[in-house]
């Protein structure tokens, strides 16, 4: 079943942060069918060494699918031509040999380019600490079992929570936008019993943040439904409309 | 001279710790403010210890190498975590669940520790709970348990296939909500690359800027270490790329002692290595062997594919040698026999370093659709990587080293034994003895970090007293300066091997002689060629690049120079050990049903190394107690 | 008041405006296009239609809708803008490869554009009806006549094609993504609020396109 390719690889290179960039276009060959696709870099980039140049950057790290640290735009899309998977768990044979590959970084404001095709997602951290938790302390909580949640609710909420905030929602997205991220951990929060409390306060505070970053909006293409690794639903973006407007015409003593 | 107390408390096991905690010295709530703690790691056991020591009050330092806090390789656990909540009303209880730890580690680890991880773990689920972990649950809304690692009780909590995930998110969540509090300072993309010791406490560590390559120095009251394992010695690992014992390491030759460093577990359902340029392991979760048979073909050599091999042609080596356990045996003995028949040429698939694991039967008597809900994503995963349908070929499988229940030495407060440095989860060798029981890694991380930590650390801090330092003193530059010349010595060997290549040579030698079944000669020839290794990558490793730029290569030397001193104490360590013991197997020391024969009368003890130079230790023991339970044979006929 | 212009300065309160303002004129085209089947019903019926709303006691109350109206045309234009020049410097650098854009529709990534010839057509046609009608009329000459009479014009009748067909286009996808801005979609209504969008769009559409085909192309007199 397994068979080798010969392919040509254009891949963006840039120094660092302020420099400009631009494709260098490498060769690989024999490459075995059954390798990952960052394995094949990880060939490309052993060669690079033996020729005494600086290997390609890339971010990766479990490559299992779940760190979310990998991210590669291959040939125009998030995570490659597969549906449902991330870059480290994409494999070579979805590729046919004497292929031309472009793979180009996360392009956004908000996300910054560091090095050849690592981006900075800080932006994401930001967003989180705003308001991405349930406002409590370690210790002098209830028995887990003391309030039950429907199979229903908490299958909704791991649904949302599945997110592994690698920002390919936002790569895909035509306006750079982050809501499906943000929308993720709203949703799963206001879902559950232990998150309503303070959601009004935790909807407010994230999509603040996240406008003072630089993302752009969402024009609901729900591109970055189809581009998501974990498949997360737009219904999370909807719930997530709906909290920030209660939490908007809700009378409370702040606004 | 050394001298190791483990500082358990006297006292009824029941009572150890609750008296320990009444004992313990506070710190004035207005007086937390004052002091100031250094994490690294945020994998469960450093993020749940950095979010739990600010909120008390303490500044806190939190540093990890990933982009971000969320990606510690805690994420990518997936079948679960144990609590003793006795939901179920299955017979379950705290010292059930100590029990089980205790014997599942072959009895190589401390009671009291042991006991004290299991009384908080039930803390724990409710801790997640309350922080909104999606735990999988009822339809009555109440939490599900499932039953785990050969538990005869259903006492694990879980979300789906992503428990690491979800636990590690609410701890990120915890630790997010002090940064934005200004309580904890996150330095992302930072690796550290030494512990600075000032009059004798750990004070700070010195790290590496991993975008601008810059050397940075940090100080603090305390050191807390929560780094993970060191699986990657080997290679190929189902641990993360960039996991990797540097921290420990450094720590280690400060002075901190390394206990039971052969200590490592290898998983028996992962797929299987397919060719040269495999960069990790993939597990899959051992839940699978509830159905699936495990097989090789009766004939060595036999390469028909496996629907044309007749039942009769057909080894089922689990069921036939362990009828009672048949093909649930717990993960060492799984390992070993796959070893065993693969050695002896059984081995399928194109390597020859794979056994079948085998549904067609269950799919036969349960329905494919029953299969489906139960092992449907697992099934994908494999199908995505192999290419190959389950439903219609059995998987091919083979062990993986997985987990290290050695770790640097910690006492009953998890200190090192350099006063002020801590060490949490993985990183230290507390818990699991010689081999960890499945759905108990994510307990012990957070168990640490939430509930432990808090208490041992403000202990420490309120006993001893601190000279003014910071990161300008003396001793920080001098550890500063060390790094440098070590950096520079990286990048000036401009050898022929690539730093991978030289890994990949210490992993194969490791897998061969320091894997799931050792013997002396094997260890002596590991070290002899660990030694060689160690000359080759000091005198061919061509590391390219800069030192003040991001150099992945630069990284991923640091860290293979210091597997190649570990690698050497793993084989030391396992030599020296005349016994077998859960993930430690000796050939010459087994029974004469070929299982593990464990030495209680010479070897009930902790080996805890301490270094001198490289390729020279001295061993400390800490005699290990059994007050409560009673070391007995393993069985599992 | 200080919370409503913070709450509609955000990144989501604009885009409830852009959706509370788009259903505003989706229900304002559905009027629009049942006024103007009067056109079908003949010379007499249509002008008796116009001269109600436009010459009887109903007249304050039509010139304050139309004001109304206009406000609400200038706020989703406006709000249009706005969010389509933040959404553009979000991503100063485009890919090299045109992203391949899976599940989103066309009409979806090309609201700026159809909005954009829509609202140059708008011009065109309230200079061609509406101001031709109130100001620029020669004594005698009803809005019959000018419809009929313009629509004689193969190259206005042509551009009034194209831009009710790009309207059409716009609403496509305009209608359903109004609820989801709102928050008012979830799993169970998405294909329901989808469909009836898109018949929707389509009726408009073909409703709008139908007139100058008949008067121009049909020979309507």
């Amino acid at each position: 079943m397994s068979g080798n390719l010969n392919l040509t690889l254009k891949i963006w290179r840039q120094a660092n942060r302020t420099s400009i960039g631009k494709f260098e276009t490498y060769k690989v060959s024999n490459i075995s069918t059954d390798a990952s696709f960052l394995e094949m870099l990880d060939i490309l980039n052993e060669e690079l060494q033996r020729k005494n140049q600086e290997p390609v950057a890339f971010d990766h790290d479990c490559r299992e699918g779940i760190c979310g640290a990998c991210g590669l735009v291959i040939n125009g899309r998030p995570h490659g031509p597969i549906k449902g998977t991330t870059t480290c768990q994409l494999h070579m044979r979805h590729f046919k040999d004497g292929d031309t590959i472009v793979i180009e970084p996360w392009r956004a404001k908000a996300f910054p380019v560091i090095k050849d095709l690592i981006v900075d997602r800080s932006a994401f951290e930001k967003i989180q600490q705003a308001g991405g938790f349930v406002s409590i302390n370690t210790g002098g909580v209830p028995d887990a079992n003391a309030i039950p949640i429907s199979k229903e609710i908490a299958n909704i909420a791991m649904d949302a929570a599945a997110c592994i905030g690698c920002g390919a929602c936002v790569a895909a997205c035509k306006n750079a936008s982050a809501m499906l991220f943000v929308s993720a951990k709203v949703s799963h929060l206001a879902h559950l019993p232990q998150g309503k409390v303070e959601r009004f306060e935790r909807v407010e505070a994230m999509v603040k943040v996240m406008d003072e970053l630089g993302f752009g909006s969402c024009t609901n293409t729900y591109a970055c439904e189809a581009e998501c690794p974990k498949e997360i639903s737009v219904r999370h973006i909807a719930k997530m409309n709906r909290e920030y407007f209660a939490a908007k015409l809700k009378a409370r003593n702040k606004d | 001279m050394i001298t190791l107390e483990s500082k358990a408390p006297a006292g009824k096991l029941q009572d150890k710790w609750t008296t320990h905690k009444f004992n313990m010295k506070l710190v004035n709530p207005a007086n937390k403010r004052k002091y100031d703690v250094i994490v690294v790691g945020t994998g469960l056991a450093g993020a749940s210890a950095s979010a739990t020591l600010a909120e008390l009050g303490y500044n806190v330092k939190t540093f990890c190498y990933q982009d971000s806090p969320r990606r510690a390789h805690s994420i990518a656990a997936q079948g679960g975590i144990n609590a003793a909540k006795n939901y179920q009303n299955d017979g379950d209880s705290i010292f059930r669940l100590f029990y089980d730890t205790i014997k599942g580690g072959d009895y190589r680890a401390r009671e009291a520790n042991v006991y004290r991880l299991a009384e908080v773990a039930n803390n724990i689920i409710d801790q997640c709970v309350a922080q909104g972990v999606p735990f999988a649950r009822e339809y009555g809304g109440l939490l599900d348990n499932r039953s785990f690692g050969g538990a005869q009780v259903s006492r694990t909590f879980y979300a789906r296939g992503q428990t690491g995930q979800q636990l590690l998110l609410g701890a990120y969540s915890a630790l997010n909500r002090q940064i934005g509090l200004g309580k904890v300072k996150m330095f992302p993309r930072r690796e550290m690359l030494d512990l600075v010791v000032v009059d004798g406490q750990a004070r700070g560590i010195v790290v590496r800027n991993l975008i601008t390559g810059e050397i940075e120095k940090y100080s603090a009251h305390a050191v807390v270490l929560a780094t993970g394992g060191y699986g990657n010695v080997y290679f190929l690992s189902t641990n993360a790329m960039n996991s990797n014992a540097t921290a420990v390491w450094r720590a280690h030759k400060k002075g901190a002692l390394f206990a039971n460093p052969c200590f490592t577990q290898i998983h028996p359902t992962c797929i299987p290595v397919h060719g040269e340029y495999q960069s990790k392991l993939t597990l899959m979760s051992e839940s699978l062997r509830n159905d699936g048979r495990v097989w090789v073909p009766k004939k060595a050599g036999d390469k028909r594919p496996a629907n044309q091999i007749p039942e009769a042609e057909r080894d089922y080596f689990l069921e036939r040698k362990y009828p009672s356990f048949g093909n649930l045996v717990p993960r060492d003995v799984a390992s070993r026999n796959a070893k065993e028949q693969c050695d002896a040429g059984k081995g399928v698939g194109d390597t020859g370093l794979a056994v079948y694991l085998d549904f067609a039967d269950a799919i036969k008597r349960l329905g494919r659709k029953a299969i489906d809900e139960k092992y449907g994503n697992l099934f994908q995963m494999y199908q995505m990587i192999t290419n190959e349908d389950p439903y219609e070929v059995p998987m091919r499988i083979y062990p993986a080293i997985h987990y290290t229940m050695g770790g640097l030495w910690v006492d009953y407060n998890l200190m090192s034994s350099i006063p002020g440095l801590f060490v949490l989860g993985e990183a230290n060798f507390s818990d699991h003895g010689a081999n960890r029981l499945g759905a108990s890694a994510l307990m012990q991380g957070l168990a640490d970090g939430y509930f432990v930590i808090p208490y041992t650390l403000g202990n420490y801090l309120a006993s001893n007293k601190f000279s003014q330092v910071s990161s300008d003193h003396a001793a920080f530059s001098d550890v500063e300066n060390g790094i440098r010349g070590f950096v520079e010595r990286l990048l000036s060997v401009k050898g022929n091997k690539t730093v991978d290549e030289i890994h990949r040579e210490l992993g194969k030698v490791m897998w061969s002689h320091v894997g799931m079944a050792r013997n002396a000669e094997g260890l002596k020839t590991a070290i002899t060629q660990i030694g060689k290794l160690r000359e080759e990558f000091w005198s061919n490793v061509n590391v390219t690049g800069s030192a003040g730029d991001l150099n992945q290569t630069l990284e991923r030397a640091g860290r293979v120079a210091d597997y190649l001193e570990l690698g050497e104490l793993m084989a030391r360590d396992a030599l020296h050990r005349n016994e077998s013991c859960g993930g430690h197997f000796r050939e010459e020391y087994q029974t004469e049903e070929n299982e593990a024969k464990r030495d209680d009368e010479n070897f009930s003890y902790v080996a805890a190394w301490e270094f001198n130079r490289v390729g020279d230790w001295t061993l400390h023991k800490e005699n290990l107690v059994f007050e409560n339970v009673k070391p007995s044979q393993r069985s599992y006929k | 008041m200080g919370w409503v212009t913070r709450a509609i300065s955000s990144s989501l309160g604009k885009k409830y405006i852009m959706a509370l303002s788009g259903l505003f004129l989706v229900i304002y085209l559905v009027i629009h296009l049942f006024g103007n089947t009067f056109l079908y019903a003949g010379k007499d019926a249509f002008n008796l239609y116009v001269e109600t709303l436009t010459e009887s006691s109903l007249k304050p109350v039509i010139r304050v809708i139309e004001v109304v109206l206009l406000l609400g045309f200038l706020i989703h234009i406006y709000d249009g803008i706005r969010l389509t020049i933040g959404n553009w410097s979000a991503r100063p650098n485009r890919y090299a490869v045109k992203p391949a854009n899976p599940q989103s529709t066309a009409a979806s990534r090309t609201m700026w554009l159809t909005a954009s010839i829509v609202f140059f057509f708008l011009v065109v046609h309230l200079q061609q009806f509406w101001y031709t009608y109130h100001y620029g009329r020669i004594p005698g000459v009803t809005m019959y006549d000018i419809v009929v009479g313009t629509f004689r014009d193969p190259l206005y009748s042509l551009i009034y094609l194209i831009s009710v067909l790009l309207l059409g286009f716009h609403l496509y996808h305009g209608f359903q993504s109004s609820f989801q801005s709102l928050g008012l979609n979830h799993p169970k209504y998405r294909s329901l609020i989808v469909i009836f969008g898109r018949i929707y769009a389509v009726v408009i559409a073909v409703g709008f396109a139908s007139f100058p085909i008949y008067f121009y192309l049909m020979g309507g007199k």
